[in-house]
């Protein structure tokens, strides 16, 4: 459960926090796009580097960590099959540049996993729905959105519950062989999904009877207006993107690899 | 039967759900743990059968340290019928769910047969053998779940509130049945906030408040001491408020349940004819 943890939101307040979501939002995609776009170590180091105020300043550092770890195994898996692949491929020799790439897609992984949990860590799933609706998307969408989010630590929580009740009926869970040892999560499957189900359904009935969709025009409790942060948060994602832009067309970025020859 | 020695506990989150928590039961002793909400009764009924071992401190059941077996080691001998029964039923019928734990551990199928029908009889679930337990109503899902445990004959039987959602009837056959238990020298630990059940079933009371014991004694003792039962959000008998009430006209104001009630007004009654 530990990955869940990472993209649980908990509220506290800080700079980071109290940010528009959608200007943050923006923030993180051009994170993601710019991630994507470079495939070298060096911009996706700074992308990085840049994320790292940010949970300072947010104070989810832990929080933070703990979904790295939680990706650690994706990224084992992403570095093997971009070495392995390119190790066949290139004839089975190794060469520095096989594992300066494989190490830029894994890198690039992590950015991307970084980014998203910082977002999902510092953003209240409250605050999202209300950017969503503020962004002229039907409220049904949003609401279900908001709901799908706010419910999955409430699942994670209630797996851990269904697994003590059921030790404590004598199932082991390790044990056995890999097959004994899937079929050994069916109790914890079942009540799980059943739960969640009637958990909706009831949901859908208590929201019916404070009429939910009465009227078309729903109104909020809260307004989002952008502050100065904001505005100062769009203008460093506008540089981001123009100093990217710039760097992309007319800077040549050299591989470490390449570095290193030249030096010695 | 089970030592409790300065048991300390903390969640992951950080929250201190016990802060140094010493109690003894003996074989065959019937509690009740009561006490506010987030009070930590859960937790440390946890601690009994293994499911949470201590941050600090030490759980001895039968002599053995909880830390040093597993869950279904222990589980074979306390059982622990959960708050909500749906975190546990996952059957297509009540008879499977009821054989679940008598197959984890490793019971001949003869055997198996007649703890069911045994276990399903006790409950009063025998009609509802074949029925999907999904289908049952939510009382009635809570005694497919105490079957289940019951099946197995545990030596300890842990109810983590036993008495949320059933009717009158369902409730004094639960009565009934613990005192069952406690002529077969079962070792019987409830979680309840139900102070008219406790009362009628006199067990000892040990009163938690946030992560502490407050009070440890009969249920006479701690039931007619309000100051006490006050600091944990615990209201005396609708009978004690009464005698309490009446005090003034010289009732005592030490009794807890209806049968001892009707004694003491004869007997004042028959004192003020005179
Ligand atoms: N899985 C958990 N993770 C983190 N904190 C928890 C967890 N379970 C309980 N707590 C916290 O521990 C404290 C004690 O909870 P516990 O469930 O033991 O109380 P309780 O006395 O059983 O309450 P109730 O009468 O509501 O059942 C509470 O503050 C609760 O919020
Ligand atoms: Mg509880």
């Amino acid at each position: 459960m530990s990955f869940f943890e990472g993209l649980k939101f908990r509220k506290v307040s800080s700079p980071i926090h109290d940010l528009d979501p959608r200007i943050k939002f923006v923030f993180v995609l051009v994170i993601f796009v710019l991630a994507v776009v470079f495939a070298e170590i060096l911009p996706l180091l700074f992308l990085f580097i840049l994320q790292l105020p940010f949970v300072l300043l947010a104070r989810v550092g832990k929080q933070w960590l703990r979904s790295l770890k939680g990706a650690i195994f994706f990224a084992v898996l992403i570095f093997l099959m971009n070495f392995i692949v390119s190790f066949i491929y290139a004839g089975y020799v190794v060469t520095a540049q096989m594992i300066e790439n494989a190490f830029t897609m894994t890198f690039r992984f992590i950015v991307l996993v970084s980014s998203f949990s910082i977002f999902f860590l510092t953003t209240s799933p409250d605050v999202l729905g209300l950017a969503l609706e503020q962004s002229h998307i039907p409220y049904e969408f949003c609401f279900a959105f908001t709901t799908a989010v706010r419910f999955v630590p409430v699942l994670a929580d209630e797996a851990q519950t269904i697994m003590d009740a059921q030790k404590a009926r004598g199932l082991e869970l390790e044990k056995g062989n890999f097959l004994k040892r899937v079929r050994n999560y069916i109790p914890i499957l079942v009540p799980l999904i059943v739960n969640a189900i009637r958990r909706s359904l009831e949901l859908a009935e208590a929201m019916e009877s404070r009429a939910w969709g009465a009227t078309k025009k729903r109104t909020n409790l809260y307004v989002l207006k952008p502050k100065r942060e904001d505005y100062l948060l769009a203008f460093i994602t506008v540089a981001i993107l123009a100093l990217a832009i710039y760097v992309k067309i007319f800077v040549p970025i050299p591989k470490i690899t390449q570095i290193l020859r030249i030096s010695a | 039967m089970i030592e409790v020695k300065d048991l300390r506990f903390v969640y992951p989150n950080g929250v201190e759900a016990l802060r140094g928590v010493s109690l003894k039961i003996e074989d065959g002793e019937f509690v009740a743990i009561m006490g506010q909400n987030g009070a930590g009764k859960t937790t440390l009924v946890k601690h009994f059968n293994g499911l949470l071992k201590p941050t600090k401190g030490d759980v001895y059941v039968d002599g053995v340290n909880t830390k040093d077996v597993s869950v279904a080691t222990l589980a074979r001998k306390v059982g622990y019928v959960f708050q909500n029964p749906d975190h546990q039923l996952f059957c297509e019928s009540v008879e499977q769910e009821v054989a679940f734990a008598l197959k984890n551990f490793g019971f001949d199928q003869e055997t198996i047969e007649k703890r069911v029908s045994w276990a399903l009889q006790l409950l009063g679930l025998t009609q509802y053998r074949q029925v999907s337990p999904f289908m049952l109503s939510g009382g009635e899902r809570k005694r497919v779940a105490l079957a289940s445990v019951l099946a197995w004959d545990p030596k300890v039987v842990i109810l983590d509130e036993p008495t949320i959602g059933q009717d009158y009837a369902q409730k004094e056959k639960l009565r009934q049945f613990i005192m069952q238990l406690r002529t077969q020298k079962k070792t019987v630990v409830i979680v309840t906030h139900d102070v008219e059940f406790v009362a009628e079933c006199q067990p000892r009371i040990i009163l938690m408040k946030n992560g502490k014991i407050v009070a440890d004694g009969s249920a006479k003792e701690i039931l007619t001491n309000p100051e006490v039962l006050l600091q944990a959000s615990v209201i005396p008998p609708q009978i004690t408020q009464t005698f309490h009430y009446l005090k003034d006209i010289g009732l005592p104001t030490n009794v807890i349940d209806v049968y001892e009630a009707r004694e003491t007004i004869l007997e004042f009654l028959g004192e003020t004819k005179k």
